[in-house]
């Protein structure tokens, strides 16, 4: 049973109201930053915990504070990104869901840090019903006195508002967040300027994943350094997983980082193992635009090595043999999964959600799309296969914006490590259409030119 | 239908205002969208979108290219009850595609159509984040999850039956 920060209390009944919440210890990282330690002593234990962001690019959440401009007579912005659209992801949703209040407390807590005096929670627009449990979690909050005007006596004003999306997971990109929450359309923006310097109507803003604001609590309340000595390397703390696919037991986790793939797929603490007795075949395990790995490489590394869930180890390799712990959705295939499938469905879904704004993402993922379908239809060719691995490279670093990455690597990865199930497609039109590929051999892993 | 907010929608069209800085209006423009949604039958006019825009004191024209932009806006009348399926990756491996194809059978309509009885609309959608319950869909604001074809027939079953109530 590993350490537990944030979900330590999510079963308790009630926990949902701020009752109940306060009753278990809630609001004291409040009490004791505010009332106790200066913004940059907040700062500081924050960049002592090694806490990285939890949205995904795992950039260190103290540095991006330390960023913030702070011009005379300019209001500053704390904006949490909530907008939970990665496939495989739905950490966030659970914490918000289930134990709102350690969100709520964590942002006064950095609004406080940040000098935000009106800080949103941008959510994407399909999580309707949460948006609900938050402005109530806001107005019981306020109704005690943590947020509204000299909040504890301090002099320190905060309110948290809360803004729903239109559907687009662009709008997880924090300067395409920005423009969302202006009203705009959700385009990324070019940086320079970054959001620390003109972000939120051009005004400096930090931009943070909820499961990260969350992180602060426990930092607060613990110290940065005892934070920092839980997990291994720079991957300390804690970390959610959103567990999915083929597995016994799907649902969110909360891990210490120092455990191994093959555990947390296996134990019953965990995912369960595989469902209905079938074989592992692949995993996808940090979010849909990580790269997917097949059990040989997931479970080892290249060199042999046991792979563990944290940072450092799930990217050992690179992306030749290794992928990235990323968001925490994890999805794992079992054998009867076709690659090709998985691969167009994730094509897809790029190309829609792609904003349009650069050539090569607006026509690459369209190409991607188009190509994956003809072979998973049973009519492609193999030159199909060279031209995909060609597009993806041409997309890749070209954009705005990471959601060209993000689009690449799923289908460079399955190329990579699953190149014979696609040419098994390309000669075996009509008996793929009627079976998978299933565990074959898989193919070596191929040189990635740098 | 008429295109004006009643007392209620317009108290809380001002609540949404209100939250951010004076002059800063536009911001308020998503869920100002999604509110008129709700209000007008669960679709966006181009009436709708200009009363919108006039409300927000900006051009039509802003408020045509992001409701334009979002999955979640309907430019086109829709039935009464909108099953927004995800067949995304993790849905998929999970069996969406049966799912939606029992749906289509069942409604005898393909995406994008409603049926003619003007209840059920089918739309194909991408990831909701649900991915742990899946398959999945949404249906307004609320998720059905772990989906099966018997529990398909018992959401039709339970809508029509709230439709013939009404």
């Amino acid at each position: 049973m590993g350490v537990k920060l944030l979900l330590d209390k999510a079963n308790v009944p009630g926990i949902r109201t701020y009752e109940v919440y306060r009753r278990e210890g809630g609001y004291r990282a409040v009490e004791k930053a505010l009332k106790e330690m200066t913004t940059d002593a907040i700062v500081e234990e924050v960049k002592k915990s090694g806490l990285r962001g939890r949205g995904g690019a795992g950039f260190p959440t103290g540095m991006k504070w330390s960023f913030i401009a702070k011009p005379e007579g300019v209001p500053r912005h704390l904006v949490c990104n909530a907008d939970e659209s990665e496939p495989g992801t739905f950490k966030d949703r659970y914490l918000m869901e289930f134990i709102p209040h350690l969100l709520i407390e964590g942002l006064i807590v950095s609004s406080y840090a940040l000098g935000s005096n009106d800080t949103y929670i941008y959510i994407r627009g399909e999580y309707a019903w949460i948006t609900d449990i938050l402005e109530e979690a806001i107005n019981e909050a306020k109704a005690a006195g943590w947020l509204g005007k000299n909040i504890l006596g301090t002099g320190f004003d905060c309110n948290i508002h809360v803004q729903r999306g239109g559907g687009a997971y662009i709008c997880g990109e924090e300067t395409a967040l920005i423009e969302s929450l202006e009203g705009k359309r959700g385009n990324p923006r070019i940086k320079p300027p970054f959001p620390a310097i003109q972000g939120l109507w051009m005004r400096p803003t930090v931009v943070n994943n909820v499961e990260t604001l969350a992180a602060v609590v426990p930092i607060i309340n613990m110290g940065g350094e005892e934070y920092a000595k839980i997990g291994v390397g720079k991957s300390t703390g804690t970390k959610l997983i959103s567990a999915c696919g083929n597995i016994n037991k799907p649902g969110v986790y909360e891990i210490d980082m120092t455990i191994s793939v093959e555990d947390f797929i296996y134990s019953d603490e965990y995912c369960g193992g595989i469902k209905d007795g079938k074989k592992l075949k692949a995993c996808i395990p940090g979010g849909s635009s990580v790269p997917i790995l097949p059990a040989n490489l997931l479970l080892k590394t290249a060199k042999g090595e046991t792979r563990y869930m944290n940072y450092e180890s799930l990217s050992d390799g690179g992306f030749a043999t290794g992928s990235m712990l990323g968001s925490g959705g994890f999805i794992v295939l079992d054998e009867d999964q076709c690659i090709v499938k998985n691969t167009y469905t994730l094509a897809r879904f790029y190309r829609h959600e792609s904003c349009g704004q650069c050539s090569p993402c607006r026509e690459g993922t369209g190409w991607m799309e188009k190509i994956l379908q003809k072979i998973e239809m049973g009519k492609g060719e193999m030159s199909d296969i060279d031209l995909l691995w060609d597009i993806q490279r041409k997309i890749e670093g070209n954009t705005i914006c990471p959601l060209g990455d993000a689009a690449s690597w799923p289908v460079a990865a399955a190329i990579r490590h699953f190149r014979d199930e696609f040419e098994w497609h390309v000669k075996n039109p009509e008996l793929s259409q009627t079976s998978n590929f299933g565990l074959q051999h898989y193919a070596d892993p191929i040189h990635v030119p740098a | 239908m008429a295109t004006t907010f009643n007392d209620t929608q317009m108290t809380e069209f001002k609540r949404l205002v209100a939250r951010y800085p004076e002059g800063k209006q536009k911001s308020a423009l998503l869920p100002a969208l999604h509110l008129a949604q709700e209000s007008f039958g669960g679709w966006l006019s181009t009436e709708t979108l200009d009363y919108v825009a006039s409300l927000l004191q900006i051009e039509p024209i802003e408020v045509y290219e992001v409701a334009t932009f979002y999955s979640m806006y309907n430019l086109k009348p829709v039935g009464k009850f909108v099953f927004e399926v995800c067949q995304t990756g993790p849905c998929m491996v999970s069996g969406s595609d049966n799912i939606i194809d029992y749906i289509k059978k069942t409604l005898d309509i393909k995406p994008g159509e409603t049926t003619k009885d003007g209840l059920f609309t089918l739309k194909l959608v991408e990831c909701l984040g649900a991915c742990g319950y899946a398959p999945m869909m949404q249906v307004g604001k609320i998720y059905k999850e772990h989906l099966t074809k018997e529990k398909v027939d018992s959401i039709i079953a339970e809508y029509r039956a709230q439709a013939a109530n009404n």
